[in-house]
């Protein structure tokens, strides 16, 4: 019967599109290690996330200032957007009329909308100079501008909107009863966020945050064009850094020109991928075990 | 004891209005700083003509090779994204029992595609293009942002389909179709979430920068061939900033504006089609 | 004539279905021999040997969990869409056996038997192409066909003068018995032979309830309809055979009548007292 035929063959072929758009994540994994692998032949693993000299042409490559940079980047900006986030959050599902969150949703929608590059121009046409008038005279520091706190204020923004959705879907799966039960003990709406839906959503909120994390990690324009770009380890907030996704940005012109060179930055996406990859496994099982 | 509480009461409902004021604050200041840097120095001429002589030393012309750039772009992307994610997302939910095992396994590696940044997107594209020997071109961004914005398309539309009533699915069943035939039935019930996927997916593209960077490239022309390189609205912006001379820095931030409209239209249509599109649909 | 056809608006004439695979099915009778349904290692019908009459309403009745809509669905294959459910033992149709049947004879057997869903369940679509759907993927198309075959099972289900006016709305803005009589004809127009119910009225209000039961017993001339239901007095009233299962097993079988009034096992009557439920 034709209609079956067609019936099964599109099914193999929908299968087979499936299987293969899902190989991507495999096909991706062994592309970026078979490209880092001659760095990895020359210079042992340690040598290369602990060397902090970055001198591409004298075959130095240190990665630990990039490390280092990502990692004040990436933890200042939850600094700032988890207290922001949770508050929203737990106000939107808690406290909130339907017609108050109409009125945030759309901003939250806007925010999350806004292409990295915008949040860059707005760094730079806000948040430099904000730290280089006024934060850094405070502390008595002369800076740019360009540092790891205009760049952690301008990720923090960028994944306010991720952690409110996630926080508000953890949130709703707090049974109404539950709440109504400490309600009905005398609670507070507070006391009850704080001692049945925070405790309650604990691992959710942990994913969340792992989830965030792995976002900031490979967010690239936005950081680019307020970071510095100084390939030293960051000592301060008000230092200049060079997270990963910025070296890998700024030096793919060059790479070219020298194999080892191209095969330091692939290992550099290669990291990117692999802590991203274990951190969105992470928290999106974690997250699907909780929606069960 | 109850004081304490009703003093605590107040301080977090304190912060809270407090968190949501900055998080309206950070829209709006996100959106009309651009505007202010950028609307008094927009003009025709630069949305309507290409860079002229020593354009990144401050000479005349406009942007128009981006704009131009980024849609080829994001429409190649769009239609290629939309082909190869509809069968998919029928494939999940039709032809895939429900809380079946390989269902569950290719939500999970979707999820985990999404959360790739595009910086990885791109270095991946870029080591492949070499392999075949292709060089920077409006083909190769176009192939790289379809990659990215599957996994969009991918997981919005399943998040809907999920939600199909199976007994509709049966009740084409039960009239003796197949469950190719019954992709009218799905498509027609999860057209809205299709229509607001696109516009998501769009806006990922459009904004994308770190995924063409390797992979596109930069021209100051417009392409006029899929394997000649092209510029893009969000490359566009960066480059012209980290010109010296302020004319052209002046046309990045009048880029950064048309770049910022276009997102803004495509978030709120997306609401206006999520609320009216849903005729046909089966509740 | 034949009367896999029954409504036939070309009688005597070429039925709107040339090329069916049973074509005259005087003795389409549908049985079931030793029939077991494991869903995940749990055996939810056990050996289940039952008999469905022509031409009249069979009622199953039973506590909720005994296996009855499994059984309802294992008749037009529906159970295949759960992960992990595996059949065994002889359901006949005919001279087809359709626990065996191969992908292409399924699409067939749904054919013969119909389905009025639990809940309304309209197509997304317009009240028109709903009707039009099945006969679509049957290969029946042509205006004026499809015009006669939506009129002619729209009145048949006393929704024609309803709804003429707006056939190409869609169906999702009926009212729920309107939109339960809409699926009842649309699994008329397919011209099936079997009709099978799954509480079919339950998610309707006392007055669409009774009309559909109505149509039931109208129907029947034309149809043998197989239906659950959890409301005793609902079979009671329109019940001519009745299917007693408990535990995944049929318990009691026979004429209604004789079920009810005079059962011959033990739990049966326990059941019908209200014992349990």
């Amino acid at each position: 019967m034709r209609r079956l035929a067609k019936d099964r063959l599109a099914g193999h072929l929908m299968a087979l599109l499936t299987i293969t758009s899902l190989l991507l994540v495999v096909a991706m994994g062994i592309g970026l290690y078979l490209k880092a692998a001659p760095i990895l032949q020359e210079h042992s693993l340690w040598e290369l996330l602990s060397a902090s000299e970055w001198k591409p042409m004298k075959n130095q490559f240190g990665f630990f200032p990039f490390l280092m940079g990502t990692l004040w980047v990436s933890g200042l900006a939850l600094l700032i957007a988890i207290p922001i986030s949770l508050l929203t959050a737990i106000f939107l599902t808690e406290y909130a009329h339907s017609m108050v969150r109409r009125f945030v949703f759309p901003f939250l929608d806007i925010l999350a909308g806004l292409p990295s590059v915008i949040y860059g121009v707005w760094g730079m046409l806000l948040i430099v100079p904000w730290v280089s008038n006024v934060a850094g005279p405070w502390v008595q520091r002369n800076t740019t501008g360009y540092t790891v706190l205009a760049c952690g204020i301008v990720l923090g923004v960028t994944i306010i909107p991720l952690l409110v959705s996630l926080f508000i879907e953890i949130f709703s799966n707090v049974s109404h009863e539950l709440r109504e039960a400490t309600f009905a003990l005398g609670a507070t709406k507070w006391q009850t966020a704080k001692h049945v839906v925070l405790r309650k959503t604990a691992p959710g909120i942990v994913a969340a945050i792992v989830l965030a994390a792995s976002r900031v990690m490979g967010e690239t324009i936005a950081v680019i064009m307020v970071c510095g770009n100084l390939a030293i380890a960051p000592g301060s907030l008000l230092d200049a850094c060079y997270p990963i996704p910025a070296l890998i940005a700024n030096n793919y012109g060059e790479m070219l020109s020298m194999p080892l060179y191209e095969s330091a930055l692939m290992f550099a996406a290669f990291i990117l991928f692999f802590v991203v990859l274990v951190f969105n496994l992470f928290s999106r099982l974690v997250l699907k075990k909780i929606k069960e | 004891m109850v004081k304490r509480s009703i003093i605590e009461e107040k301080f977090m409902k304190l912060f809270m209005y407090a968190s949501i004021a900055l998080v309206v604050f950070f829209v709006a200041s996100v959106v009309l700083s651009v505007f202010k840097r950028g609307i008094p120095l927009l003009s025709w001429e630069m949305v309507s003509s290409l860079p002229g002589g020593g354009f990144y030393m401050g000479g005349g012309g406009g942007f128009l090779n981006a704009i131009v750039g980024s849609f080829y772009i994001v429409g190649g992307a769009t239609v290629m994204g939309l082909i190869i994610s509809i069968p998919v997302v029928f494939f999940l939910n039709v032809y895939l029992k429900a809380n079946s095992r390989f269902g569950s396994i290719a939500r999970l590696a979707y999820d985990v595609l999404f959360g790739i940044p595009s910086i990885v997107y791109g270095a991946f594209g870029f080591t492949i293009m070499i392999y075949f020997g292709l060089r920077a071109s409006l083909l190769g961004g176009t192939i790289v942002v379809t990659l990215l914005i599957i996994p969009i398309f991918i997981r919005s539309m399943d998040e809907v389909a999920k939600t199909i009533p199976s007994e509709l699915l049966e009740a084409s069943y039960s009239l003796g179709a197949t469950r190719l035939e019954t992709i009218s039935i799905v498509i027609r019930q999860i057209a809205p979430a299709i229509a607001t996927a696109t516009l998501l997916s769009i806006g990922r593209a459009i904004g994308d920068a770190a995924g063409v960077l390797f992979t596109a490239g930069f021209s100051d022309r417009i392409p006029t061939s899929l394997t000649q390189q092209t510029a893009t609205l969000p490359l566009s912006v960066y480059f012209q900033l980290q010109s010296p001379s302020l004319e052209v820095q002046d046309r990045a931030y009048a880029a950064a504006v048309v770049l910022t409209l276009i997102v803004l239209v495509l978030s709120i249509s997306g609401r206006i089609i999520m609320n009216r599109f849903s005729r046909n649909k089966i509740q | 004539m034949s009367k896999l056809f029954p409504h036939s608006l070309t009688k005597g004439k070429e039925p709107f279905f040339v090329d069916h695979k049973f074509p005259h099915p005087e003795n389409l009778r549908l049985s079931t021999h030793a029939l077991s349904v494991y869903i995940g290692g749990n055996q939810i019908l056990k050996f289940v040997n039952a008999e469905i009459p022509q031409n009249k309403i069979t009622c199953i009745i039973g506590p909720s969990g005994c296996g009855k809509t499994t059984l309802l669905r294992t008749f037009n294959r529906l159970v295949d869409t759960i992960e992990g459910v595996k059949l065994e033992g002889v359901v006949m149709l005919g001279e087809q056996n359709i626990v065996t049947a191969s992908a292409s004879e399924l699409t067939e057997i749904r054919r013969v038997i119909g389905l009025v869903p639990q809940r309304p369940c309209p197509l997304p679509m317009s009240i028109y192409d709903n009707i039009a759907y099945g006969c679509r993927i049957h290969g029946i198309s042509g205006r004026k066909k499809l015009d006669a075959v939506v009129e002619y099972y729209l009145r048949a289900v006393g929704l024609w003068d309803e709804v003429k006016d707006r056939l190409h709305s869609p169906a999702g803005k009926l009212s729920g018995g309107q939109q339960q009589r809409l699926c009842l004809a649309r699994s008329l127009a397919i011209e099936p032979s079997y009709l099978l119910a799954d509480e079919s009225t339950s998610a309707l209000d006392p007055i669409s309830s009774r009309t559909i039961e109505e149509l039931f017993v109208k129907l029947k001339k034309d149809y043998s309809i197989v239906m659950v239901t959890h409301t005793l007095r609902q079979a009671k009233r329109i019940a001519d055979h009745v299917i007693f299962m408990y535990m995944g097993e049929v318990i009691e079988e026979g004429d209604a009548q004789q079920v009810f009034n005079n059962p011959k096992h033990e739990l049966t009557r326990k059941y019908l007292e209200g014992s349990f439920s």
